[in-house]
């Protein structure tokens, strides 16, 4: 009997819940595959993508969030080889899974951290509480491949916010098939949208868009380019997150600045009366 | 008046035939919040009137005094006494004016009207069986008659507020109608009682209430509870009687009684009356001052002012 | 007619001196490398005193006066002392609160009743909430053991002069950091006052320094390499200058920028307290207030009644002397804010809007605006997109909520916003969509220092005020 000749993949961009091809009809070779190149139209539809799912996503119960968020860790699990057949080792695999986990926890806790009542000198009910920014376009670390890109986009999006991501270019891989994984978690489309490709065509793109809110330049590794990045970025004053280091441990404890950072505060004032 | 005035005075007027209209309407008037009309109330307080100002606000205090006394224990002698300090409230000075009125009991008032007929300080008495307006409805209206026939050109009514909170507001309606029948040519105060009310939402309620029902003046208070009147509640009676007049285009008076007793409260009140519905009211047809203190701390300030020297309580009559 | 005498303030109580140095290192001193400006009184355009402007070279003697305070000193100190300097300066404000508030009137031109009543008191506040949290860091939220980030350049503006920078130094501190403060070039007096209420603290030498000067000191001050955060106040405009000028660099920086907030009323509103919440909205400060209520929102089934009562109680306002107590619209900070709110409103005119102001005297010298209304304005109009800073209000109707919602939102800006209603659940449905960092329901320009204050969008990013205030001083 003849050996079996395998069915291969193709590899698309990820936008509004569909796998498109690049508009642009280019893609290029990198871990032995075809992977779609992005382009700045393609970034351009991202954001729009992105920008038309932020009502609902936002407006969902954190519960609803939380659940869908465990949903995409379960579904992760069920995933494990592929991902190390990727590349990954197996404690990074665990690491991004758990890391789902708990991130999930925290949609409906981060509200009760970040948030609360404030007792002013006077007859006022006063809360703040912490809401999405709206589209983050978020620069994945080169490595590692998933659970980087797992450690930037669950902060974004677990408070509300949706995200336009440009994978790490020497690893797409991780990124497309998590992709997979997002579509079969009840994620909305377009709450993930994911661009491979060459970060110098899409990112500048993402930075001086004037309809994203915040940018999260953790995969930039150049400093000229992530400062070139951040001027853009003040056009319509993004939120910033700057580069990580390089020596950045990823296993750490990640914190809440990634969360807090995507997040507007707001404080609702009422008078106390009769 | 305009003609829409005219049309929606009458519109008005046809409230009072049904318990359902009147309250869809008390209901439908806009909302009161506590804190800023509060807030607006204290802010007015801020107002700083000095030298000239000051000068002339004393003496527009003093011409809306209703001076007043509801004791038990009030005799002929002493409600002689006080009327004649209402005509000459400084006998050491000529120039200082005459209050606006007298306000005693209704057994009271033969004796002052004889003091002050012809004087053109009024004659207010309390009637309706003051201050609890708990009796039936023909003694109170006897209560006024009496009252008038005596000598009070101005009847100084309770609403019942039993009612008003049980929300039988044409019952509430009803007697202020038949009171102001009964007074006749007497002017006739209603008497809120604003302390009773709890709520400036109700405050409104019942400022448009009596309003609609004939009053000429609303008043906040008897005096006789905790809470007489404040700026606030002063102020949202204020409010109602200016979006009264511009949707009848008749005034109505405000009459804040109770528990003001300096210059310095009294002239707030007044700046309150500038700022909110202007100079129309600030005139003693439209605008009283229950009190009996309050007199002489307008007499003292006011002698401070023209002698420049701090007065005493013992150079001021105590009737 | 009832007419109120004058009733003025009086100056006596402060003593401006005809020059001042800059402040730095715990001394005044003259400038190396600057020259020197003059602060004038607005409402009368009376030479005020001659201040010294920052040059590169003194921004750099601040920096590192800053720099070795808080390495040696209030770094190293131990948070319980760190409030206690806090409280005292607190104190020392409400001892010398009358001073203050007569000097911020003269130097700024707003009404002595509100740096009376509002301005300095919060200040104080502010001081006396931020001394509290010195000594309790640990328990912010912010980790086990949160550091300060060392030196902190802050540029202020000219509407709330020591307000703002009550709330820029007072968190600096608390969380240990060192600061050089840059107010601005027509307000800087009440910062160098502040800054002898720093020396009569004993306040450590170097903790707060203070250079006076216009944009190139600030822009000095900023572009410090020797600064580790930059706190900015002020215009959009600005704002991003300074975000950009931060880009590729570890200082962490916050923006507290410009507002074109929605005041949104509607149908069930309690109306009185809707019409003095647009006056206190658009006329507190005259309208100089980054959160002012700019666009009147107001539902078009009674858009007419409440223009009424707002424009009979704008007849009410009183504008003219910001020293005399009963003074509601004081002067105008500058000439050139004063040409700014005029360009624009003579485009709300040009744009066809109709134009109202109530009959007003305005003082012959000094700079002056009636308090103004535009009706008839869309959201294409200039009036109804720009911010204009000063006393003048652009009236736009809507009739549903949902329509409301998107008019207020329709802005790059996201700062604050207004509701009034009597209906509890669309406050809070209101409350939920509108992008703004402030939402006043039933209530406007509300300020405490445990409240965060900042915005969304162009407003900017950060917050000041609350234990989110403390975050932005804070290496999180």
């Amino acid at each position: 009997m003849s050996e079996r000749v395998a069915v291969r993949k193709t590899y698309k961009l990820f936008i509004g819940g569909k796998f498109p091809r690049s508009e642009s009809g280019r893609s290029y070779l990198v871990q032995d595959s075809n992977v779609s190149l992005a382009s700045r139209k393609d970034a351009r539809d991202a954001v729009v993508a992105a920008r038309a799912a932020v009502k609902g996503w936002a407006g969902a119960t954190a519960y609803n969030r939380g659940q869908i968020l465990y949903r995409v860790a379960e579904m992760l699990e069920g995933r494990r080889d592929q991902f190390v057949a990727l590349g990954s080792s197996v404690d990074e695999v665990d690491a991004a899974i758990d890391r789902w986990v708990w991130y999930a926890g925290w949609s409906d806790k981060l509200p009760q951290v970040y948030g609360g009542a404030n007792p002013v000198a006077g007859p006022y009910f006063n809360l703040s509480a912490p809401e999405p920014t709206g589209v983050v376009a978020v620069v994945a670390p080169e490595s590692p491949a998933l659970l980087g890109l797992v450690s930037v986009i669950a902060p974004a999006i677990v408070t509300g916010n949706t995200v336009v991501v440009a994978a790490s270019p020497s690893a797409p891989l991780a990124a497309v098939t998590l992709a997979e994984v997002l579509a079969t978690s009840d994620l909305p489309g377009g709450v993930v949208n994911i661009l491979t490709g060459r970060l110098s065509e899409t990112v500048p793109t993402l930075a001086a868009h004037m309809d994203v809110n915040a940018i999260d330049l953790t995969g930039v590794a150049d400093a000229d380019l992530a400062a070139e990045l951040e001027v853009k970025a003040a056009e319509n004053l993004k939120r910033v997150l700057r580069p990580a280091p390089a020596d950045h441990d990823w296993s750490a404890d990640p914190g809440l600045a990634r969360m807090t950072t995507l997040l507007e505060t707001k404080t609702v004032w009422h008078p106390k009366g009769v | 008046m305009t003609a829409t005035a005219t049309s929606a005075r009458s519109e008005l007027s046809e409230l009072g035939r049904s318990e359902t209209a009147l309250r869809t309407f008390l209901h439908g008037l806009p909302g009161v919040d506590q804190v800023g009309a509060e807030q607006r109330a204290a802010q007015l307080g801020t107002r700083s009137i000095k030298t000239t100002a000051k000068a002339e606000a004393i003496d527009l205090a003093i011409r809306m005094v209703d001076l007043t006394t509801l004791e038990g224990a009030d005799t002929p002698g002493k409600v002689r006494a006080l009327a004649a300090k209402a005509l000459r409230p400084d006998p050491a000075d000529p120039s200082c004016p005459h209050v606006g009125a007298v306000c005693v009991y209704p057994a009271m008032v033969p004796y002052v009207a004889e003091v002050l007929r012809g004087s053109g300080v009024h004659l207010a008495s309390v009637a309706t069986a003051f201050p609890s307006g708990q009796a039936p409805l023909e003694i109170k209206l006897a209560d006024t008659r009496a009252a008038v026939e005596a000598g009070a050109d101005e009847i100084d009514m309770v609403i019942n507020r039993g009612a008003f909170l049980a929300g039988r507001y044409k019952e509430v309606y009803d007697e202020i109608v038949a009171t102001k029948e009964a007074c006749g040519d007497a002017h006739l105060k209603v008497i809120l009682e604003t302390g009773e009310l709890a709520t400036y939402d109700n405050v409104r309620r019942a400022s448009w209430l009596a309003m609609l029902a004939g009053g000429d003046f609303i008043k906040t208070s008897t005096g006789k509870v905790p809470v007489a009147a404040t700026p606030p509640v002063t102020l949202v009676m204020l409010e109602a009687v200016r979006d009264f007049r511009a949707a009848t285009g008749r005034q109505v008076g405000v009459k804040p009684a109770g528990g003001i007793k300096t210059t310095k409260d009294a002239i707030k009140y007044l700046v309150m009356v500038n700022e909110t519905v202007g100079p129309d009211w600030l005139d003693p047809d439209w605008f009283r001052f229950g009190a009996s203190s309050l007199l002489n701390d307008l007499l003292m300030q006011r002698t401070k002012l023209t002698t420049g020297v701090y007065a005493g309580p013992d150079y001021f009559t105590l009737d | 007619m009832f007419e109120y005498a004058p009733a003025p303030e009086s100056r006596s109580v402060v003593d401006i001196k005809p020059s001042y140095g800059l402040f730095v290192d715990g001394k005044f001193v003259d400038p190396t490398d600057g020259g020197s400006f003059k602060s004038i009184n607005p409402a009368s355009e009376e030479v005020l005193a001659e201040i010294a402007e920052a040059g590169s070279q003194d921004v750099d003697r601040a920096v590192r006066a800053a720099r070795e305070a808080y390495e040696k000193v209030w770094g190293p100190m131990p948070g319980r002392d760190r409030a206690k300097y806090l409280f005292r300066i607190a104190r020392i404000i409400q001892e010398r609160s009358r001073e203050l508030a007569v000097l911020e009137s003269l130097d700024n031109g707003k009404p002595i009743k509100e740096s009376r009543d509002v301005d300095v008191p919060l200040v104080a506040a502010h001081f006396f909430y931020y001394a509290g949290w010195a000594d309790k860091l640990e328990h912010a939220g912010f980790g086990a053991n949160p550091r300060p980030l060392g030196v902190a350049a802050q540029v202020i503006p000219w509407n709330f002069p020591l307000l703002m920078l009550a709330w820029k130094i007072a968190p600096a501190l608390a969380a240990g950091n060192t600061v050089v403060l840059k107010p601005a070039e027509t307000t800087p007096l009440t910062a160098l006052l502040f800054a002898e209420i720093c020396q009569q603290a004993d306040l450590p030498a170097g903790v707060v320094n203070i250079v006076t000067g216009a944009g190139e000191t600030g822009r000095a001050l900023v572009e410090h390499p020797g600064v580790d955060k930059v706190a900015f106040t002020g215009s959009t405009e600005v704002g991003k200058a300074i975000a950009r000028a931060v880009a590729g660099t570890r200082k962490k920086l916050t923006l507290e920028l410009g507002g074109k907030a929605a005041n949104i009323v509607f149908d069930d509103a309690p109306v009185d307290q809707a019409v003095e919440g647009i006056v206190n909205g658009i006329f507190f400060n005259q309208g100089h207030v980054c959160c002012a209520g700019s666009r009147l929102l107001v539902q078009e089934s009674v858009a007419d009644r409440v223009l009424e009562s707002l424009k009979r109680r704008m007849a009410q306002l009183r504008v003219g002397d910001p020293l005399d107590k009963n003074t509601d619209i004081g002067a105008i900070n500058s000439a050139a804010q004063l040409a700014r709110i005029r360009e624009l409103s003579d485009a709300g005119a040009a744009e066809g809007a109709e134009r109202w102001s109530p009959p007003c005297e305005l003082p012959d010298r000094g700079f002056w605006f009636a308090p103004t209304i535009f009706t008839g304005v869309t959201q294409a109009h200039r009036i109804a997109r720009e911010e204009i800073f000063g006393p003048v209000l652009s009236v736009l109707t809507f009739r549903t909520p949902a329509e409301a919602v998107e008019k207020a939102n329709n802005t790059p800006y996201g700062l604050s916003a207004g509701i009034w209603t009597d209906k509890g659940s669309r406050i809070l449905w209101m409350a939920d969509r509108l992008r703004a960092g402030v939402v006043w329901a039933n209530t406007f320009n509300k300020f405490d220092p445990t409240s965060p204050f900042g915005g969304y969008k162009e407003s900017g990013y950060g917050r000041e005020g609350g234990r989110h205030g403390l975050e932005a001083y804070l290496n999180v």
